[in-house]
């Protein structure tokens, strides 16, 4: 990893992966404790990703996700309570407590879901940069989607089509390697997933998804080119979870060996190290970090263990603009 | 007098001049005029960019009109059929429909379908279905069924309209049909049924495709002295409820047409609401004219016999009234 | 001091078993730590402790199976440890985390033979006019209400017969519910009864012989329903010619000096609160219905064959309503309590009566009747007995009239009191006996 950036973007880039990483630990023991319920997936080991990417956007830019978005969507802006408490199902969730984890919304923060459909928000994306092209908008639309969703016909058509009509879509491919329980060799008869979109015509790397550095700079690039050309363009960011898919998963389909492997290239511990030799960064520094972060996480329990209980009462609210009765 | 295909025509026009949020899209349209000459000269008149012809990739192209409308158009997407919307419905009833409610009311997909439905023309099991009952079970969107070119019309704008996702099904052998059209009528709300001949006897209940069979039937069983009421639902989500139950109060007697299967039908629907809310009106038991529970065969007597017609309707009311 | 619990791992789990432990007592432990294997249904599980501390308790044996939320270990505090300390836990007993499972969908099993005459699709062969049948088999079946769609004919191509049409009919005798029910449709149900028309000799011509609304038109319909005061007119105008025709009427009549009564009313009156007063009125009734304990055989009832005394002295009050009607209904014993009682409850059963909301023995157990037309301002009234009772008592108003006292003539109120008596039970002696008794107690207020 280079570590050519500044004092402070060190700082950040250390901050807001440490905010991902803290932020899903108290997830995992709050889903252990059952305050969290039905599905839980953590970004744990993918926080260069989400952080990186994140940084080579603009704010506002549109962001589709999918379900291991928390990481996403609090870098993003999200504040870290919504996001609790809307893993907690309450009224003040990020998505009044109708989604849950998996579904994280935000208008304000043009973060478009949180879906759960494998694939599913290939088709949005490439919709909402259509509405981008058509209104003349500068907007790059990036869609996150992981290794599993390139089996899926939508992904093709997906890339056709936003080739095809020169869509402004950024298509972002977090490979950690396994969809669900499957490894990438078992799913992809094509060992690199790069040599996919150049079939339909579209621009296709890969970046080293543990360095957050390298992520952030490949990002931007990206971005800004599809922004330039209002062409579409694909990035692979190669990473790894170091959890199970989700919370109820014995990992029966790998190793620990290999776990372990990876875990010797934490994005965190990568950044750290490297940021200390370089002497960007202290060991005080990191210490505040912990604390801010702690401080924020306590903060956020707190938001969503006050927070109410949306009202039975307004249980067919927003099934339509207006209720129907 | 104007076709069914012409008063849709029109509807498109009009909002493509009068809203440049409005687009059309789906496969054939442009080019080819659409498969079923809808939107015939549509791409000279309004360009590429307005009327887009897409590839063959129904999920994603439905999708991508979810995703437009979401980022501030008002996008028509045009399914060839319905029985080719099956590849998208994970974007529908995952997306479309939920939309606004899993975001918690922060987002809305105001978006338009249109499909051909229905059978009739010997193309066999693939490209025969009647599938409306599997949209209208979906809380989240809407559902219209056009019977005349008024409503063909009065519908699209309607449906361009709503904040919500409305699904329009064009049963395909009505877009030659020729009936009043005006284009600057007041329209009526979308999501009423409507009482296209009155009667005292039975109620005979049709949507789409099968109205003019439930009218044909209603003039053969006044030649016999019974007196039948037909009524077009005209919206199949929200089902007008009331006046299905109004009608049966003032007959007594039931007789729902739907070209669908039986089983699961939206005719099932119309029988399970008037045993709920009608019941003490009901003087005979409630009666479904339904298609035979096969894939539609090609051979034209075969497909006759499969699908709802006339002298089944009439059958079925006199036996309802008691003289049969 | 705290726990480590059974954690939740999945939306379906609602137990584990603890499969190892990874740590003993005494061990040191931090925030993150695996400590300890969970066998599930998807597999082994390594979990992690939460807080930082020092095992104290293992609670758990391996092997052993334990409801999601159960305390598997307790961990003391150590000393000055980073990370957080989660020391709440839930200590209520264990959410089940399982989904729930779905819902069977339960119901009798779908009849083979369809029981509804009503479902008709298009039959099979070639005709569209419905089901291969001969107009025999038709007939039949619908005389036995089968419905021909849903048979597979074993006859010729499929054709329905008779035979298929009995059958079936009798698979429906046997499976549907026996019992002597109507075949009706609802609607005809309704007007039955809205028309109050019997049904058993009602012939139905639907399918099976159901009855429908057509069917009831062949009933004459019953002259429109009465409204409540037209059916009172008609039931007191029944009792009043009964009356009229069985019951050889004899009437005493007499004029009692009400000066003394009324004197000590308002002298009562005066040291009582308001809702204290009482009326004249109950002067009278308590009069009445002590007179009666002397003269029983005037608190009675005539039944068919003879006379059955009162179980007590049931005085009815003749209350008219509002709307031209009128009902006796009884004041139980009122011969006993208190005055204010009396009032209190003469007051109440007035108010009910004209309310509407009368019990029915207070209509069925009055052993005579009062009525009293003081408030028209008559003089007196002539009243008729209530069948079966054996007496009347009618009083008109309390009038100021010019009375003979000590061979004077002074200004008195008094008031006219008639007994009309069944002859066939009492004599005019004895009624006159009873106004004497009356006359006597109304002399001596303080007494009743």
């Amino acid at each position: 990893m280079t570590v050519d950036i500044s004092r402070d973007h060190a700082l950040d880039l250390m901050l807001q992966m440490l905010r991902i990483r803290r932020l899903e630990e108290k997830s995992a023991e709050l889903y252990a404790k059952q305050k969290i319920r039905g599905f839980l997936h953590l970004y744990i080991g993918e926080e260069a990703v989400g952080v990186g990417a994140m940084r080579g956007l603009r704010d506002d830019d549109n962001v589709v996700a999918t379900y291991r978005e928390h990481g996403h969507a609090l870098v993003r802006g999200i504040p870290a309570g919504e996001i609790m408490a809307e893993m907690y199902g309450k009224a003040n969730g990020c998505s009044g407590g109708r989604g849950g984890s998996m579904h994280l919304f935000s208008v304000e923060r043009r973060f478009y879901g949180g879906h759960a459909i494998v694939g599913g928000g290939l088709p949005i994306a490439v919709g909402l940069a259509l509405a981008d092209k058509m209104k003349g908008e500068s907007r790059v639309t990036a869609c996150f989607f992981g290794d599993g969703a390139t089996d899926e016909g939508e992904f093709h058509e997906s890339l056709n089509l936003a080739a095809l009509w020169k869509l402004p879509v950024l298509f972002l491919c977090e490979n950690n390697r396994y969809a669900m329980g499957t490894a990438f060799k078992r799913h992809v008869s094509d060992d690199d997933i790069v040599n996919n979109p150049p079939a339909y015509g579209v621009h296709s790397e890969t970046v080293d998804g543990m360095d957050v550095v390298a992520v952030e700079r490949v990002v931007h690039n990206a971005a800004e080119s599809v922004r330039e050309t209002g062409e579409p363009r694909f990035v692979e960011l190669r990473t790894y979870r170091f959890r199970a898919h989700s919370m109820y998963d014995a990992e029966l389909y790998r190793s620990k060996a290999e776990v372990e492997e990876w875990k010797k290239l934490d994005p965190i511990e990568q950044l750290k190290d490297r940021a200390l030799a370089a002497g960007l960064i202290t060991g005080a520094d990191i210490e505040a970090i912990e604390r801010e972060v702690a401080r924020e996480i306590e903060e956020a329990v707190e938001f969503a263990e006050q927070g109410a209980w949306e009202s039975i009462g307004d249980l067919a609210r927003h099934t339509y603009a207006r209720d129907l009765s | 007098m104007t076709t069914y295909r012409e008063a849709i025509r029109t509807a498109l026009r009009r909002l493509l001049l009068e809203d440049s949020r409005v687009f059309l899209m789906g496969e054939d349209v442009g080019r080819y005029g659409g498969a079923y000459a809808v939107s015939k000269g549509l791409l000279k008149e309004f360009g590429e960019e307005r009327i887009r012809d897409t590839p063959l990739c129904e999920s994603t192209f439905l999708g991508a009109g979810i995703g437009a409308a979401l980022g501030g158009m008002r996008p028509i997407v045009e399914v060839m059929t319905v029985n080719f919307s099956m590849l998208a419905l994970d974007q529908v009833v995952n997306n479309a429909a939920v939309m606004r409610h899993m975001s918690g009311g922060q987002f809305e997909v105001p978006i338009a379908v249109r499909m051909a439905t229905g059978a009739g023309k010997q193309i066999a099991a693939q490209h025969s279905h009647s599938l409306e009952n599997w949209y209208a079970y979906i809380p989240g969107i809407k559902v219209l069924a056009p019977a005349t070119a008024q409503d063909a019309h009065d519908m699209l704008l309607a449906a361009v309209e709503d904040p919500d996702p409305v699904f329009i099904f064009e049963h395909q052998m009505l877009y030659g049909i020729e009936g009043p059209f005006d284009p600057n009528a007041t329209p009526s709300s979308p999501w009423k049924a409507a009482v296209l001949h009155p009667g005292s006897d039975v109620s005979l209940i049709a949507y789409g495709g099968s109205v003019h069979k439930a009218l044909a039937a209603a003039e053969e069983l006044e030649k016999e002295g019974i007196s039948a009421e037909v009524i077009d639902l005209r919206s199949l989500r929200p089902l007008d409820r009331s006046a299905i139950i109004t009608s049966v109060s003032r007959t007594h007697r039931a007789v729902v047409i739907d070209e669908a299967w039986k089983t699961g039908s939206l005719a099932s629907e119309v029988s399970a609401t008037l045993a709920e809310e009608a019941f003490y009106e009901l003087d005979a038991p409630i009666a479904r004219v339904c298609t035979r529970e096969v894939p539609i065969p090609y051979a034209k007597h075969l497909e006759d016999a499969a699908l709802p017609q006339v002298p089944a309707i009439v059958e079925a009311a006199r036996r309802s009234v008691g003289s049969g | 001091m705290a726990e480590f619990i059974m954690p939740s791992l999945g939306a379906d789990m609602t137990a584990g078993t603890l499969g190892k432990w990874l740590v003993a007592v005494g061990d040191r432990v931090a925030h993150g730590d695996i400590i300890a294997e969970v066998e599930t249904d998807k597999g082994t599980i390594e979990v992690e402790v939460f807080t930082s501390g020092v095992i104290e308790a293992l609670l758990v044996e391996e092997g052993e199976k334990v409801p999601v939320g159960t305390p598997l270990a307790e961990i003391g505090e150590a000393g000055t440890e980073s990370g957080t300390v989660s020391a709440s836990v839930s200590g209520s007993a264990p959410e089940s985390v399982s989904g729930s499972a779905p819902e069977s969908v339960s119901g009798p099993a779908s009849a083979p033979v369809s029981v509804s005459a009503g479902i008709m699709t298009l039959g099979g062969g070639g005709d569209l006019n419905g089901p291969m049948a001969t107009p025999a088999v038709r007939r039949r079946a619908h005389e036995l209400d089968v419905s021909l769609h849903a048979l597979s004919g074993s006859g010729e191509h499929g054709r329905i017969t008779q035979e298929d049409v009995e059958r079936a009919a009798f698979a429906n005798r046997v499976r549907a519910p026996s019992g002597d029910r109507v075949r009706i449709s609802p609607y005809a149900k309704r007007l039955a009864r809205q028309r109050q028309i019997d049904l058993t000799d009602v012939r139905g011509t639907g399918p099976g012989g159901a009855i429908g609304a057509r069917d009831l038109e062949a009933v004459p319909a019953k002259p429109p329903a009465d409204s409540p005061k037209e059916r009172m007119q008609r039931a007191i105008a029944a009792a009043m010619t009964r009356a009229n025709d069985e019951i050889p009427h004899y009437y005493v009549e007499h004029t009692i000096d009400m000066g003394t009564a009324l004197e000590w009313l308002r002298a009562k009156n005066q040291s009582s609160s308001v809702n204290e007063r009482l009326v004249s009125g109950v002067l009278l009734l308590r009069a009445v219905a002590r007179a009666l304990r002397k003269h029983p055989q005037l608190n009675a009832t005539w039944q068919g064959s003879g006379v059955v005394r009162g179980d007590g002295f049931h005085v009815g009050l003749a209350v008219s309503l509002r709307g031209g009607g009128l009902v006796a209904p009884a004041l139980r014993d009122a011969d006993q309590g208190s005055l204010l009682e009396l009032m209190a409850r003469m007051t109440d059963l007035v108010s009910r009566a004209r309310a509407g909301a009368l019990r029915s023995s207070e209509l069925t157990s009055p052993t005579i009747t009062l009525t009293s037309l003081g408030e028209r301002g008559v003089e007196s009234v002539t009243p008729i007995i209530f069948p079966p009772q054996v007496a009347i008592v009618g009083f008109g108003a309390i009038l100021t009239r010019p009375w003979v006292v000590n061979d004077r003539i002074v200004a008195r109120p008094v008031v006219r009191v008639t007994l009309g008596a069944d002859h066939r039970v009492s004599n005019g002696h004895q009624g006159a006996r009873f106004l004497g008794t009356l006359d006597r107690l109304l002399q001596e207020p303080e007494k009743l």
